[in-house]
Parts: C-alpha cells; structure tokens; sequence
C-alpha cells in the first residue's frame, strides 16, 4: 500500500536520476529532433522535387521505417552500426560504437521519417501561386525553396514539428530495452537495485507527465501566437 | 563483411523444442495479432465513449475527458506499462495485488489492458474531432426532430463522424500493432521478442530481423487494405467531397 511511501529512495537518487538519466534523454532528444528535422526536410524535398531514381528510394525508405515498430527498428540499428562502422572506417573487424552515438543514429534515422511527412505536407500546403511568383521575379529553385517556400512551411508546421519532438521525448524511454541509463533506465535501475519500484515507476511517470504537459501546453500556445493572418 | 549469412535458419529446430525458428517467429506475430485485437476492442470502447464525452455539454464530463486524455498521452507507454505491470500490484488491496501476482499469462493481460487504454486516448481526440467537424446544425436538427441527446448521437453524428475519421482510426490501429512491441518489457513474446530469442540462440542477427521486418510490413499491408475495403463499402455517396 501506498502507507509506507519511501520518498528518501527518490531524494536519494535524485543526481542519478537528473545528471545522469535526464541529461542523456534531454540531449538525445535536442540532437535526434534538430537532426532529424533536417534530414527529413532534405528527405521532403528530395521526394517532392527530386528526379525519379532519388524519389523513388525515399518514398520508399520513409514507408519502410513508418511501418516498424521503433523497437525493432532500434534492435536493427544497435546490431548494424557495428558494421556500417566497419565498412566505412575499412576495420577488419566490426567496430564497437558507444551507446550514446548509436542511439542518436538511430532516433536522427527513424524520426527523420516522420518529419519528412509533415515537412512534406507543410510544402505542399504552401500555394503554387507563391512559387511562380519567385521564379516570376527571377530566383531559382534553391532561392524559391530558401527563401519563398520553405520559411512559410516551417512557420505553418512547427506546432507539428514540435508536437512529433515531444513524442520524441517520450519514445527515448524505449532506449531502456538496450540497458542504457536514460532517464527510465537510471530510475529502473535504482528500482531494482532498491527494490523500490512503486516509488521509482510512479515518479518516472510523474515527471515525464510534467515535462510533457508542460511542452504540449507551450505548443498550443505558440500556435495560436504563430498562426500566418490570412 | 566478417558475417555468416543462412538463410536455411528458419527451417533449422530452435532450442525451445516448439518447432522450428520460422515456427518460432509465427508464434510472436500470432501473439501480436492476438493483443492488438483485444487492445484495439477496449481502445475502441473506451476511445468512443471519452470521446463522446468531451463533446457533450457537461462541464465535469469535459473535465474527466480532458484528464483522461492528458494522463494517457503525456507519459511514455514503457512506463504506462511498467506502472500497470510492477507498481498496481502493489498499491491495490493485499489480495486483489496477489491474485494480480498469481496470474498466469500476466503479460499478455496486462498488454492488452495497458495497449489498449494508451490507444483509446488518441481515438478519444480522433472520435472528439470528428464529431466537431460536423456542421452544428446536424446536432440542432436532431433536437428539432425531436431526438433525444443519445439518439442524435446514435443516428445522426456518429455514423457521420465514424466515416469522416477512419482513415485516422487505421493509423492508429498501425500504430497499435507497432506498439504491442513496447510490451516485450514486461515480458510478453510477441514479434519483437521472439525475433530478440531466436538471434540469441542462433546468432543470425540479419536473418531474424529481416524476416520480422518483412512480417511486419505484410501485416502492415493487411490492415491498410481490409481499411481500404471498408472506407469503400461505408462509403456515403457524395458525403466527402474530395473522395
């Protein structure tokens, strides 16, 4: 029962749980999402513009990744970086990479998909008219992307962006399937090495609730703010 | 590449004396398919009647909706799973927390329990946009025709509303499948696991994941096409335009 409620477990573990396990999370979702955002937006526009024999692999790649499972996808990747690591550094044999490098490859890769999607859709959202207008004033393609398109869609997706950022934050937790101390996986293992796991469970889920309420309330605000008057 | 590949693995016996490591597999996505039913079956229930709930005109029962929703969608599945799975138990009467403990097969209770709540909160906001996207006076016809709440509900805006969010409700059901995953935490063997046990046993990382890869992408393709056909046949002449 809830009666004997150990709170000095918690206040105890409170450097492990935040400089070690917070700061791994936090740091892989900023990394993941900037990168990711990045890569999918080339993705986007790769797919959208891009001849046949570069659309094609993309479309192809970003239906690929959204059908799995991100677990499985991450079991894939922490198997396969080893060689990818090989072949590119021309090792003999597989080389060991840390778990910090992998994990942001594999997030930056699986979740460039889905911000390829939205960016995809955010491009598209933007009228023709404005980019015949850009080549009507004489910009090329890049400058019409750079300067015309891709501003506009931004601003129209970053609650979308920022929204798919906190699902981010929340799916880092499944980095605990590869022992790895995230946040989950530091209050896991106090849990168990405590045997206190009604204490830690309950304030791993208080505080992931808070930070993402806290980010899902900020986006809903920043979208009422950004909105483009039309 | 210092890999040995055999692809003649899966028709090699694996080591759990249950048949062969394709067998092995089988059984995982059978698992998968077995728990995101019934996950999908309580996501539906409970996903209609939140959702329905935050559309009606009760200032507590918005309040329990949005609660609802907000608790199931800002904590992580793993640990929705893991406060189901290791702390309920615990913090429940002494006997209901030991009948808990003593249950066989807790895991796949306790995933499809736990998928299917994490789920419902998603087609909660899916069935409450639905309803919304409906133009006002479907509701006040309804009232000037003499219906009551629940039968406006019944025989006007939801059989409107399910038709408008079905393509959402597939990719939440796509996403349900995918995270049925999540639940090898708490130890259920489903897919995922499955292809975890036969890599550990055989050492044919490759092999494993690609034929789980391909599992999942034919089961991706099922759903889609049995929601494809479905969309079709419910389809209201003329109602979606831009269908």
């Amino acid at each position: 029962m809830l009666a004997d409620f150990d709170f000095d477990v918690i206040r105890r573990s409170l450097g492990y749980l935040f400089l070690d396990g917070m700061a791994f999370t936090l740091t892989l979702t900023v990394l993941a999402s900037v990168m990711g955002i990045l890569l999918g937006t080339l993705l986007a526009i790769g797919r959208l513009a891009g001849p046949k024999f570069i659309a094609v692999p993309i479309t192809a790649y970003v239906n690929l990744i959204r059908s799995l499972p991100l677990v499985l996808v991450i079991f894939w990747f922490y198997f396969l970086v080893p060689y990818i690591g090989q072949w590119m550094t021309g090792a003999s044999r597989p080389v060991q990479v840390g778990a910090f490098a992998s994990t942001l490859l594999t997030f930056t890769l699986f979740e460039a998909a889905y911000f390829s999607e939205i960016m995809r859709a955010g491009i598209q959202s933007i009228p023709r008219g404005q980019v015949s207008a850009g080549y009507a004033m004489g910009l090329t393609y890049p400058q019409v992307m750079r300067y015309v398109v891709l501003p506009q869609a931004f601003r129209n997706m970053l609650p979308l962006l920022l929204t798919q950022t906190i699902v981010l934050f929340q799916d880092t937790s499944l980095v605990y399937v590869l022992s790895i101390t995230d946040f989950m996986g530091a209050a896991s293992k106090v849990a168990q090495r405590d045997g206190r796991l009604v204490e830690m469970y309950i304030f791993a889920a208080v505080v992931y609730f808070l930070v993402s309420f806290a980010l899902s309330r900020l986006v809903k605000r920043l979208q009422a703010r950004i909105a483009i008057p039309r | 590449m210092s890999y040995n590949w055999n692809w003649n693995i899966f028709w090699e016996l694996s080591p759990e004396g249950t048949g062969t490591y394709l067998d092995l597999l089988l059984q995982g996505l059978w698992t998968t398919i077995v728990v995101s039913i019934f996950a999908w079956t309580i996501a539906l229930v409970m996903g209609f009647s939140i959702g329905v709930l935050r559309t009606l005109p009760s200032r507590i029962g918005q309040g329990f909706g949005t609660a609802y929703v907000e608790f199931f969608r800002n904590i992580p599945l793993l640990v929705q799973l893991f406060l189901w799975y290791f702390v309920l138990p615990e913090i429940v009467p002494a006997s209901a927390g030991l009948w808990l403990k003593q249950m066989s097969d807790a895991p796949f209770y306790t995933a499809i329990f736990g998928l299917g709540l994490f789920t419902s909160a998603r087609v909660a906001v899916q069935v409450q946009a639905g309803i919304e996207s409906l133009p006002v006076g479907q509701r006040m016809a309804g009232t000037a025709l003499g219906l009551t709440t629940a039968q406006t509900y019944r025989h006007v805006l939801l059989p409107r509303a399910v038709r408008v969010i079905l393509p959402p409700l597939t990719s939440e059901f796509l996403n349900l499948i995918k995270n049925s995953s999540v639940a090898l935490t708490i130890g259920l063997l489903e897919l995922t696991a499955r292809t975890r046990a036969m890599q550990e046993y055989s050492f044919q990382v490759f092999e494993a994941f690609t034929a789980a890869t391909i599992l999942y992408l034919v089961l991706n393709m099922i759903v889609v096409t049995g929601m494809r056909f479905l969309e079709r046949r419910v389809a209201v002449p003329g109602m979606i335009a831009e269908h």
